[in-house]
């Protein structure tokens, strides 16, 4: 239906964020609070960010103003989509007590309609790689598949790389491929600002039929082009992920991890901020009666003492061993569970750290072989 | 079983396989069947160590008397297993009672024979001394995992 | 608000079906056997190795595998030992009282494949349960398969499970006089005790098995079964003949929470049964 790229002025833009609204989406987007940009309900376009940038380096976040208006030109903050698609809590069920009966309650609950307005590349492979978690195994959460069914997205080509960015070396960006249904590329030129766009979906197409728009001009799509094409280059990290995962199989008794648990506090910090990472725990609660109880679901992390608690203690007991547990399992271990790498080149985890882990880094140091590989693996031995 | 017969069966045995055929041939002429019944001793605590033996069928049980709490059963071995390892120590005794539980037929091999041809030829020492090594290295390692109550409640 | 009582499987996997307790046996000191039926619906059929998620109302949910026979699944039986706050309140369940079961979930030990072969089954402590419903397999289709055995240690004659069973199994294996398949040992013997004391392990050396033609199935601690592997490998066993049944934190048994990844393995879905060789690299490695 609709081919090739359009042109959305500034209040075409405007006109399809209440095109959405009208049509009971819940529309969410980048905003400024607390210092950060995080996502939040946007109704209206002077909601956004408008001229704000950020800077981003290990462990700093700071906002800046921009010279220009623009409305998406920064990175990425702490947020990710995943807290809608992937409460951080969730009631699973409610159960009664009634006559020595347990019953079970389903709530129908409502289910949001989001519209998810400007996410990046990044964000919307990491969003892929949570379908294959959630919806491509032997069960599928139905509390991401029924937000998920519903979400629309509009992303956005970055036209700037922040200093904590690799998308580029792990395939995942700037430019957005597939699984958005309206897609845009923020251009100032002068005083012109508008948005060179292109339909994912046929929702994306019946949505911008209902807005002001018009085929983009040769210039427009290059120019467009070209700021994307010059953000791919201008990448502050670099993730050498050929080989990647062996590397880590091989690499696991690596000195590099004793480093790197040396400065690690264990805090977590990184899962959270991380746009793929779904670890969960389960946690059930009753009223002081004893009538009715209530499981609950909740963000964890590997990072904390008891992840792994089994027979009186923890598995992973050391701070290195659940670095290492995150690690490989984001980088090698994720391959093996879901065809694809687990991280995504957003450089949260980078910035958000208090002591500014940079998991490129730590990768490039066990470029080096170290000493030991696998036990078990001598020949010959009375041992396994 | 003939003494050829015998010869075979333990050139079969994990314990004796490879020991050089006249190494083989000896120790089958040494061998003496031994039938006991349940209840009998083999050896008990304080005796000095007159055989070792190789169970063919049955079950011993390896005992140590205390006061109060009568016989404490330290392991049992069974059918295939090799018993006396300190044979090759000259002057020691036994540890423990080996007491008969099930009707058990074994092979036992005099020790203070064993002690001299060792002397004699150390190459048949020097593997009987191997052998006897394996043995009392599976039983300590056996010794020390059921030491850490593996089926206990954990702490 | 809607009250469910779903006769259908429930589309979430993380809601609980309602089972009453039709019988509670007190089998040791810490250890309890629940046999509970379904309150509506179909009964659970299940494969032998695999487990549900047993929740008691307002306390919590804990994995506990199987112990029952596949072939009468109108009961659905659970062994359980008393090692925290949820199987304690397990443990104290009487006749009557409700659980919610959630399952089954996990892989299956192989019978099919092993068919033809030799079995070991080796247990230790409170890893004969989930052997059990193997058991009852071979037992039912024992001309399916060689010799068979089952090797069980246990700490002390007191925690013995399933004792009038163990010599049933014993009379039903033996083909010929002195054949001796169920063996069973404690590491400490303590009263009157007129069986083997010694490791479990210790019995693998002697058994008469065709060592390329055998499977071994083994549950129990960690340490034991890496050191049955060791014994199996050195009678000649092919690692790829090893199977096993693997333990770590479990919340979802879906594989969503994250919590039981052994490597890349999830436990709950890609175990708890495993081939050795698909786990050898991980369970030798510390903190992994």
């Amino acid at each position: 239906m609709h081919k090739g790229q359009f042109v959305l002025e500034r209040s075409g833009l405007e006109q399809l964020l209440q095109a959405l609204r009208a049509e009971g989406y819940l529309t969410l987007g980048p905003k400024v609070r607390e210092g950060a940009i995080v996502y939040d309900e946007v109704q209206q376009l002077e909601d956004l960010p408008i001229g704000y940038t950020d800077h981003q380096e290990g462990g700093t976040y700071r906002l800046r103003r921009r010279s220009d208006e623009a409305l998406f030109g920064y990175n990425v903050g702490p947020h990710s989509w995943k807290r809608f698609l992937h409460p951080p809590l969730l009631r699973l069920f409610r159960a009664r007590k009634v006559n020595g009966n347990l019953e079970v309650e389903n709530e129908a609950e409502p289910i949001p309609k989001y519209a998810f307005i400007g996410v990046r590349a990044c964000e919307l492979a990491a969003i892929q790689i949570q379908d294959r978690v959630f919806l491509g195994g032997p069960y599928q959460d139905p509390h991401y598949k029924a937000r998920r069914a519903q979400v629309f997205i509009v992303a956005i080509h970055c036209t700037q790389a922040g200093n904590t960015c690799f998308c580029a070396s792990v395939n995942s960006g700037p430019r957005a491929q597939t699984g958005f249904d309206l897609a845009l590329t923020e251009v100032l030129e002068g005083d012109r600002h508008y948005f060179v766009g292109e339909v994912g979906s046929e929702a994306g197409g019946r949505l911008l039929d209902r807005v002001a728009h018009r085929p983009a001009e040769g210039p427009e799509c290059s120019r467009a082009e070209a700021l994307v094409a010059q953000t791919a280059r201008n990448m502050g990290r670099r993730l050498d992920s050929e080989g990647l995962k062996e590397r880590l199989y091989q690499n696991l008794e690596h000195p590099r991890w004793e480093e790197v648990a040396a400065r690690c506090l264990s805090c977590g910090n990184c899962t959270q901020v991380c746009p793929t990472c779904f670890c969960t725990s389960v946690e059930d609660h009753n009223d002081l009666a004893g009538q009715i109880a209530e499981r609950t679901r909740r963000w964890d992390s590997c990072f904390t003492a008891d992840f792994s608690y089994l027979h009186g203690g923890s598995v992973r007991v050391s701070t290195k061993a659940r670095y290492r547990q995150w690690l490989t399992h984001k980088l090698a271990t994720w391959q093996d569970q879901f065809g694809t790498l687990g991280c995504v080149g957003c450089g949260r985890c980078i910035t958000w750290c208090p002591v500014g882990i940079d998991l490129t880094e730590e990768v490039a140091a066990m470029n080096n072989p170290a000493i030991s590989t696998l036990p078990g693996r001598q020949e010959g031995g009375t041992h396994v | 079983m003939s003494k050829t017969g015998l010869e075979h069966y333990l050139s079969e045995h994990p314990f004796f396989r490879s020991l050089r055929p006249k190494d083989l041939a000896w120790l089958a002429e040494l061998a003496e069947p031994l039938a006991m019944e349940v209840g009998d001793y083999l050896y008990r605590e304080g005796d000095v160590s007159k055989d070792f033996y190789l169970i063919q069928e049955g079950l011993v049980r390896l005992e140590i008397h205390t006061p109060g709490q009568g016989e404490l059963v330290i392991q049992t071995l069974g059918p295939g297993e090799v018993l006396g390892w300190s044979v090759m120590l000259p002057e020691t005794r036994k540890t423990f009672d080996a007491r008969i539980f099930q009707a058990t037929r074994l092979l036992a091999f005099d020790a203070a024979a064993v002690r001299k041809r060792s002397e004699e030829d150390h190459h048949f020492g020097y593997e009987l001394c191997k052998r006897f090594s394996k043995v009392i290295g599976e039983r300590l390692q056996a010794t020390r995992l059921r030491l850490l109550d593996l089926y206990g409640q954990p702490h | 608000m809607v009250s469910l009582i779903s006769p259908t499987p429930r589309p979430d996997p993380m809601q609980p079906r309602p089972f009453r307790v039709a019988r509670a046996l007190r089998e040791t000191a810490d250890v309890v056997t629940l046999e509970l039926e379904a309150q509506s619906g179909p009964p659970l059929t299940f494969r032998p190795g695999q487990f549900t998620m047993l929740y008691v109302f307002g306390v919590g949910e804990v994995p506990i595998s199987i112990s029952g026979d596949p072939y009468k699944p109108e009961r659905l039986v659970h062994t359980i030992r008393r090692v925290g706050l949820v199987t304690e309140a397990l443990c104290k369940l009487r006749k009557g009282d409700v659980v919610g079961v959630r399952g089954p979930f996990g892989s299956h030990w192989p019978m099919e494949q092993a068919r033809g072969n030799d079995v070991v089954v080796v247990a230790g402590g409170i890893g004969l349960p989930p052997l059990r419903p193997a058991i009852y397999h071979l037992l039912r289709h024992r001309r399916d398969y060689g010799r068979i055995y089952l090797l069980y240690g246990a700490r002390t004659p007191a925690d013995l499970l399933f004792p009038e069973e163990l010599q049933r199994w014993q009379h039903t294996l033996s083909h010929a006089s002195g054949a001796w398949p169920v063996r069973v040992t404690v590491d400490r013997a303590v009263g009157a005790w007129d069986g083997s004391v010694g490791l479990v392990t210790e019995l693998i050396p002697h058994l008469h098995l065709d060592p390329p033609h055998t499977t071994a199935l083994m549950v129990g601690p960690e340490v034991m079964m890496r050191f049955t592997i060791a014994e199996l490998k050195r009678r000649g066993v092919p690692e790829e003949n090893l199977y096993l049944s693997m333990e770590r934190n479990m919340k979802c048994a879906v594989g969503f929470c994250g919590h039981c990844q052994l490597g890349p393995h999830f436990i709950c879905k890609d175990g708890p049964v495993f081939a050795f060789p698909q786990v050898r690299d991980w369970m030798m490695r510390k903190e992994v």
